[in-house]
């Protein structure tokens, strides 16, 4: 057994000496690095190491949880008993039982060794050279706001009473920038990322020709009428929206009647162009594991096919509650969080058409390439919702001049009734939580300018 | 503070830090502890305490700034971060200053959150879903969620300074949802402050009625309306207008580096002569005060906006420097894990003369936003835009109907010139604050505002 797997079976035993019937120990390990860079200097660089454990307790039926960043015996030992205080605080709650073990295959592909080898320097050049790019792309370009590289490599363990246990590794970086374009006696701004398992995966010139060309494009924007029409959403706005549907599905908010898509299992609430699944094993996606945030499999769940909602997400609590078994779903944000229900990879389907396809299609409407404040324009209940975007407009089937300072609105299920074609290149996308996805085209949605 | 950093460690480390060069070192030690619960279904559940403790090591040479963070408060731990920050440097040793303790006085805090025993907080919590559920059969689903967080900070640096704070907050927040035939509406409400728990002995359960009441008017609501007109804006949360589309721009690090559609306006005229604004990180017992801020300079009142002029930017200790200007005790960092960066405190525009009833008699077609669920801005564009969380529409110099699913989107400088009536009922409401990934407690406050035009996308045809 490792060390790490060792502290979490260790702080099981605290809990459960401390008077927890069954317990459960959540530890990570992580290191990481961040370089931003400005003007072709180095701003910052940070080295990062942290380390905790999130213990859950169960006094019969009650819940409760602590965590701390002291691995010694003595702090294993306090936290679990602050955990153990805290159930005794919780109401009774039939559903509330730890989870039961069961096999997990590893999932090769989720770590890469060489993120090690890469010393700050050479990650530092990364993002010079996504900044240098941006800056050489376009003498429209005026400056770059920030350029930045991240990594991080993370080791987690899972030990419960009941007989969970697990351990794995994992490595993630990413690169992006916010250009600055400058014309018509405006500033215009343009974000562009790229993310991989290790520094190799990045490609630099990519992610600076993708900030300048969005920051270049929204020159000269002005405001469009106000209308209903055809709306193309690039792959950032698409995942966004598919961050909004993923929260509409976890067990808990359907459960509790605080989602959209509440008592409409294998009805239909979207077009056959829509189909929607989650698969925590892609290795492909930021947020594969061979487990989830209790010890349970990561596994693919169908959601949306067919136009038909084909499952929620549970995890063990919400599966109990539904008299299901737990699809996998259980997210930490870290060991700081209980777990909690939530998409692992979002994956929309790719369809057949290109951007120019689906543009085509539209004939005249709109192209969203950004939207702002989701986080207060949307009703996560009934999934009403109006937010700020900004884009370009499509005339003739194709793009024509850029727009902003407009919004979009609609309902969520009506929206994706009203998908008439998905595009043919998917991307993974790090908003909205961790989303592959293609554009998408919509047959009308609100738009409010002047 | 000594107990969290002693001088003489913070000394060593500090040399450590520049053994291998730098102008500037600073070490940034921190406890940290929290409670929280939550009552949904009428049951309390989520019932959670954390415990952490770690620092974080800067070394600043040139225009580069080195920074590692570690777990734990151990001098071993201290070192290993000087260590880590300093490894990437040249050559070249600096010698600190000799630490000087520059004593800050705490916020009072009367009742210690936790003193409190964990049921009288449970209690405290069924007391809010009854009040919201007293408010009748339509309220059917109620959640409130209580917390409180003590951070203990200290610091030192290589100019000489020791210093640190002990800070505490308490909050409680509700959500409502009402329901009547298909319609389904949410309210929100909160209530928190830099105090400990003296805060909730008045009438903590007004905010569950509060809460619910919002959802219940909601349910009589039609849609928004859209397109340009003028809009007031209500007091309170309805500061996180200005905080939007004029704090964030105002940040010095967005200026420096021509992100904001606010460089080069200093002196200048950006607002009607009736606007006055601060930040004030001093406000005694608000959400976004502190004694210092986590550079270890004391907070302080800032005018931003005088008589429509603007007259200052937010800075923290290296855009200051930069800019040849005194820090403003701006400089703020959500933990030990990160580096601080200029935001605001407690923002606010300044109560003016007129009533709320005042601003709206003047409006023949127009927008009521009460309050906001929040807001979001691009400071080197300028464009922003805000949730509306209750609203209302004006007719005929009179509120008529609650509308729902309103944005209210713009242009910063436009916005802010078109400001056209300050009312005198100013107080201030509790925010949390995102930038560069770093969220931070921030009050925003006003009495009521009246925005010449402004667009307001609804979903009415």
């Amino acid at each position: 057994m490792t060390e790490l797997s060792e502290s979490a079976r260790r702080a099981v035993e605290a809990a459960t000496a401390e008077g927890a019937g069954e317990a459960e120990a959540y530890v990570v390990v992580e290191g990481g690095r961040q370089v931003r860079v400005h003007g072709g200097e180095v701003e910052s660089l940070t080295a990062a190491t942290r380390s905790g454990v999130g213990i859950r307790a169960w006094i019969g039926q009650r819940v409760g949880y602590a965590y701390g960043t002291d691995l010694g015996e003595a702090g294993v030992a306090t936290i679990a008993a602050r955990a153990a205080e805290a159930a005794a605080v919780a109401d009774e709650d039939e559903f509330a039982a730890p989870p039961q073990p069961s096999e997990y295959e590893s999932l090769p592909g989720i770590s890469d060794p060489s993120v090690a080898s890469w010393d700050a320097s050479r990650v530092a050049e990364i993002a010079l050279a996504v900044e240098r790019t941006a800056l050489g792309a376009d003498d429209r370009i005026a400056g770059v706001e920030q350029a930045v590289y991240a990594d991080a490599e993370e080791r987690v363990a899972i030990a419960s009473s009941t007989g969970v246990a697990g351990e794995y590794e994992s490595s993630s970086c990413f690169a992006y920038l916010q250009a600055l374009a400058e014309g018509e006696g405006a500033r215009e701004t343009g974000l562009g990322f790229g993310l991989a398992r290790g520094p190799e995966g990045l490609d630099p010139a990519a992610i600076g020709a993708e900030g300048a060309a969005r920051a270049v494009a929204m020159i000269g924007a002005g405001k469009p009428q106000s209308q209903s029409c055809p709306v193309v959403l690039d792959e950032t706005v698409a995942a966004s929206f598919a961050g909004l549907i993923g929260s509409g599905l976890s067990g808990r908010a359907v459960q509790r009647g605080r989602s959209p898509f509440a008592g409409r299992l294998e009805a239909e609430v979207a077009s056959g162009a829509f189909a929607l699944h989650d698969d925590g094993r892609d290795p492909q996606g930021p947020a594969a594991a061979p487990f989830d945030g209790e010890g349970v499999p990561r596994r693919r769940t169908a959601l949306i096919e067919g136009g038909r909602l084909r499952s929620y997400l549970y995890d063990t609590y919400t599966a109990n509650r539904e008299g299901v078994v737990s699809t996998g779903s259980a997210s930490r944000g870290s060991y700081r969080s209980l777990p909690f229900v939530s998409a692992s990879n979002l994956v929309i389907a790719p369809g057949e058409l290109s951007l120019e396809g689906l543009l085509a299609e539209a004939g005249e409407g709109v192209f969203v390439t950004d939207v702002a404040g989701l986080h207060s324009g949307v009703n996560p209940v009934t999934g009403v919702f109006s937010v700020g975007a900004s884009g370009q407009a499509i005339r003739g089937g194709a793009l024509a001049e850029p727009i902003r300072e407009f919004t979009i609105a609609g309902e969520l299920v009506a929206m994706l009734g009203a998908v008439t074609a998905a595009g043919a290149e998917p991307r993974w996308v790090p908003f909205g939580g961790s989303v592959s996805t293609p554009p998408l085209l919509i047959a009308e949605l609100a738009i409010s300018g002047s | 503070m000594s107990e969290l950093l002693d001088p003489g460690v913070a000394e060593r480390v500090l040399a450590r830090a520049l053994r291998n060069g730098g102008r500037f070192a600073e070490i940034f030690a921190e406890r940290r502890h929290g409670m929280s619960m939550t009552i949904d279904e009428s049951r309390i559940e989520s019932v959670q305490s954390g415990a952490e403790e770690g620092a974080g090591v800067r070394v600043v040479d040139g225009n580069t700034t080195y920074f590692a963070h570690v777990d734990g408060l151990d001098p071993a731990d201290l070192e290993r971060a000087a260590e880590e920050a300093s490894a990437a440097l040249g050559a070249g040793r600096a010698e600190p200053a000799p630490l000087e303790a520059r004593r800050a006085e705490p916020l009072p805090i009367e009742r210690r959150p936790e003193d409190v025993p964990a049921a009288r907080k449970a209690e405290l919590l069924r007391e809010l879903d009854e009040r919201a559920r007293g408010r009748g059969g339509e309220i059917t689903q109620f959640t409130a969620s209580y917390a409180e967080a003590r951070r203990q900070v200290a610091l030192a640096n290589s100019d000489g300074l020791l210093s640190g704070d002990d800070r505490t907050r308490t909050r409680i927040g509700a959500q409502a949802v009402a329901r009547r035939d298909g319609t389904v509406e949410t309210g929100a409400e909160t209530l928190g402050a830099h105090r400990g728990f003296e805060l909730l002995e008045d009438d903590p359960g007004g905010i569950a009625e509060q809460a619910a009441r919002k959802a219940l008017t909601l349910l009589d609501a039609g849609p928004a309306p859209s397109g340009s007109m003028p809009v007031v804006v209500g007091g309170g949360f309805g500061g996180v207008l200005f905080h939007e589309m004029t704090g964030h721009g105002l940040e010095a690090d967005h200026i420096q580096k021509g992100a904001s559609v606010y460089v080069g306006k200093l002196g200048e005229k950006v607002a009607q002569p009736l606007l006055n604004a601060y930040d004030d990180g001093r406000l005694p017992g608000e959400w976004g005060s502190d004694a210092i801020d986590d550079e270890g300079a004391p907070t302080q009142k800032t005018q931003v906006i005088a008589e429509g002029r603007l007259t200052s930017y937010l800075y923290d200790h290296l855009t200051a420097e930069r800019e040849g200007v005194a820090a403003t005790g701006n400089g703020r960092r959500e933990s030990f894990r990160h580096l601080p960066i200029p935001r605001m405190t407690n923002t606010y525009i300044a109560p003016g003369d007129a009533t709320p009833e005042e601003l709206i008699a003047e409006v023949e077609h127009g927008f009521y936003a009460v309050s906001f669920g929040g807001g979001q801005v691009d400071p080197a564009t300028g464009d922003f835009v805000f949730g509306v969380s209750e609203g209302y529409l004006i007719e005929g110099g009179e509120v008529t109907r609650p509308c729902r699913g309103a944005t209210l989107i713009g242009n910063c400088l436009e916005a802010l010139a078109a400001i056209d009536g300050v009312a005198e009922d100013f107080f201030m409401k509790t925010g949390i604050c995102g930038k560069g990934g770093q969220k931070v407690p921030v009050g925003t406050g006003q009495g009521h505002v009246r925005v010449a035009l402004m667009t307001v996308g609804g979903t009415q045809r």
